[in-house]
């Protein structure tokens, strides 16, 4: 079958399984547009307002539905909207496809009219990339970016056709959707150590991150933590993979996270890190990060073992291999001195006086209403961590958030994302700040009446920065009072969505309960006091010893 | 040269871009590159990409496992000092007097450096060794004026019967 480039590009999209891509049209896309126009009843496209929603979009669809999103855009300036999109899904490990097109190839090189260097812009935030220079190579090409994308720790692939070879024909031979490739197996000899190890702890943690929900380890995770009598947190990016109905299960953990999670992993003498790099923002001074605990590393990326804090036992495989063979080898044990200092911490932070104020308590109301199934997505900032620390996650792959990028904007584009991802709907918490950022993908969900509520927490400022600027730079609030005169309720309605204005508990319950049930996207609008701090907080490059909990740090 | 240095030998794929590829991981993680060959091998369908390091700071395991991660990269091995057998070549120009020339030529033939230009006023030397040899020609042609001069960075093997790509 002799077809286009634009054709193969659609059909090999097909034949690998992809069902919906998100992104935006331009001059050196036509041709693919052409083709998705013809084939619209086999695979279904996302408008978007800007490409950087779409690519988020992308991002989203993939970190809800753990297939590869595929994001499209043409040269030049949609190429380079993109450029954010990538980033974030490189730093939290998302399989995406990015194709964009470029001018011919008899025009590369020359400055021409949206001719942007993609591959080279990219080249530090992919997995890898493609600029395919010939028809014959096109289908291929597609299949083994998904094929990158997907494979051991997954990431973003983006693949750049010029026009010319959009428009050129070839052979096309269909084939099966590439296989992805997984982790090595766990090595015995890794395990036995790993038991040993725990053989000898008093005190073990496991700390999981993003890894362990790219691998679906959470119910191995639990399992290994009741065998041995060990406690559970997890870095942002692991949310949702343990149930926080999980007894084992202490939270969050890092700058700020839970109390008792950052303090029993601080107390520990074995840290069981599962697919998580220990990322700064996780473990503050690494130096003196948790100095008395022996540490276990399992990872499908073999350069994140010791990247960042020194380990005893490093293992680069499969994580859910590793856990299944230790669970099997390991001696079960009982350890109730280490059960009762964990009571303990988790009684300390029962009596913590910050945990009750509007925002967390607008949280904790929509995790008692919405199903547990229910995509939640939140943007970059205050209202972000007050989600991560007080929404209960029962369903796995529903936190949908920017972790190591930390994008602002993130949440409109990622959250239509994933909802397409799930079949389900989807509650953004966003700020005013990031709202600002990305609002016009309203206009998507609307159009494609996407079930999404939106929950604004509005309080006029950059919340975030303002709580450094409070705690670290004497009250000097630089350009994070926005003095904006945004009506958030006129500008959804504006949009087509339904608005709600709230400013105390009840009134927010009542207008979530109501907007949860429409059926296409909403919006409220709740009013919230703009000097709460997200608390408890570790200093930037500190350690979990002296937390701050609340206007005074611990001694 | 300081005594941290190691060179690694990264087989590549032979195609476009791929050297950027690398560099640009090296840049991003912060690693120092010394010297930076590159040349085709004994398969068309791959190159040798041969990095010499010396910053102490440097963690080499995790340099390897990020180059292991490139898609073009095909094997990386950390050349060990007691096996390798490492080469440099200089090319470099010294001027040329009536009261130096033969002072030069002696040097010359003494570092086993071999004239490749000779003008009045200049020669052309074209020298290869390994990196302390060659650092000491370049001390030894100082007193004369070098006008200029140009070094490969180095190339290295492994002693004994077997290659890179076949281990």
């Amino acid at each position: 079958m002799r077809l286009s480039g634009a054709e193969i590009v659609v059909e090999t999209l097909i034949e690998q399984g992809i069902k919906t891509i998100f992104g935006y049209p331009g001059g050196t896309v036509i041709d693919i547009y052409d083709q998705l126009y013809r084939n619209s009843d086999r695979i279904e496209h996302i408008l978007a307002a800007h490409e950087q929603g779409a690519a988020h979009a992308a991002d989203g669809y993939a970190r809800a539905s753990g297939e590869v999103g595929v994001v499209l855009a043409t040269s030049g300036p949609g190429a380079t909207n993109l450029v954010t999109g990538i980033a974030n899904a490189y730093l939290d490990s998302v399989p995406m496809l990015a194709i964009t097109g470029n001018v011919p190839n008899s025009l590369i090189g020359r400055d021409s009219f949206q001719e942007i260097d993609i591959t080279g812009i990219t080249l530090p935030i992919t997995k890898h990339n493609f600029f395919v220079h010939r028809v014959e190579d096109l289908a291929d090409t597609l299949r083994e970016a998904i094929r990158i994308a997907k494979s051991g720790r997954p990431g973003p692939v983006l693949v750049d056709i010029p026009k010319d070879v959009q428009g050129a024909k070839c052979e096309f031979i269909s084939a099966k959707p590439v296989e992805k490739k997984g982790g090595v197996p766990a090595d015995d000899a890794d395990v036995a150590k790993a038991a040993s190890m725990i053989a000898e702890a008093g005190r073990p943690f496991i700390y999981f991150g993003g890894g362990a929900v790219r691998a679906g380890a959470g119910e191995l995770i639990a399992k290994l933590a009741d065998k041995i009598d060990a406690y559970i947190g997890c870095s942002m990016m692991g949310l949702s993979e343990v149930p926080v109905s999980n007894k084992r299960f202490l939270g969050m953990q890092g700058m700020h996270g839970h109390y008792a999670s950052s303090k029993a992993m601080a107390k520990s003498d074995l840290i069981i890190g599962v697919g998580v790099r220990f990322s700064d923002r996780a473990t503050g001074n690494t130096s003196k990060f948790s100095a008395g605990a022996r540490k276990i590393q399992i990872d499908i990326d073999s350069a994140e073992l010791g990247k960042n804090v020194d380990i005893n036992l490093g293992a680069a495989c499969d994580i859910c291999d590793f856990l299944t063979k230790l669970i099997d080898k390991v001696e079960a044990k009982q350890l109730p001195n280490w059960e009762a200092k964990i009571e303990k911490l988790k009684g300390q932070e029962a009596e913590q006086e910050f945990t009750d104020f509007l925002p967390a308590d607008a949280v904790r109301a929509v995790s008692e209403i919405v199903t547990p199934d229910t995509e939640i997505a939140t943007d970059v900032g205050q209202h972000q961590m007050w989600v991560a620390q007080y929404f209960g996650f029962e369903g796995k792959r529903t936190w949908i958030s920017s972790g190591g990028l930390g994008t602002m904007g993130f949440g409109m584009g990622a959250a239509i994302g994933s909802s397409y991802g799930s079949g389900k709907r989807t509650v953004l918490f966003t700020g005013d700040g990031s709202f600002g950022m990305n609002l016009n993908e309203l206009a998507t969900a609307v159009t494609y009446n996407v079930p999404l509520t939106i929950v604004l927490f509005n309080n006029g400022v950059l919340g975030m920065v303002r709580q450094w600027q409070t705690l670290f730079y004497d009250k000097k609030y630089s350009n994070t009072t926005l003095n904006r005169k945004t009506d958030f309720v006129a500008l959804a309605e504006s949009f087509g969505a339904k608005g709600y204005r709230a400013n105390d508990l009840e009134s927010f319950k009542k207008a979530f309960a109501d907007a949860y049930s429409q059926e296409g996207p909403t919006l409220i609008d709740l009013t919230i006091d703009k000097d709460l701090k997200v608390l408890p907080m570790m200093r930037p490059g500190g350690t979990f010893d002296k937390l701050i909990i609340g206007e005074e740090a611990e001694e | 040269m300081s005594k941290n240095s190691f060179v690694i030998a990264v087989y590549v794929e032979n195609k476009y871009g791929v050297l950027t590829r690398v560099t640009s991981m090296f840049t991003r993680r912060g690693f120092n590159i010394d010297t930076l060959t590159v040349g085709e091998t004994e398969d068309p369908n791959y190159s040798r990409i041969t990095i010499s390091l010396s910053n102490e700071k440097t963690d080499r395991a995790q340099l390897i496992n990020q180059l292991k991660k490139l898609y073009n990269v095909k094997k990386v091995e950390v050349i060990s000092p007691d096996m390798a057998i490492k080469r440099e070549l200089m090319l470099i120009k010294v001027k040329n007097s009536p009261d130096t020339r033969a002072e030069i030529r002696d040097t010359a033939s003494v570092f086993r450096a071999k004239i490749i230009d000779y003008s009045a006023d200049a020669m052309c030397l074209e020298i290869t060794g390994d990196t302390n040899k060659i650092d000491a020609f370049i001390d030894n042609m100082k007193p004369f004026g070098i006008i200029e001069m140009c070094r490969t960075g180095i190339v290295a093997l492994e002693r004994g019967p077997e290659s890179m790509l076949s281990k």
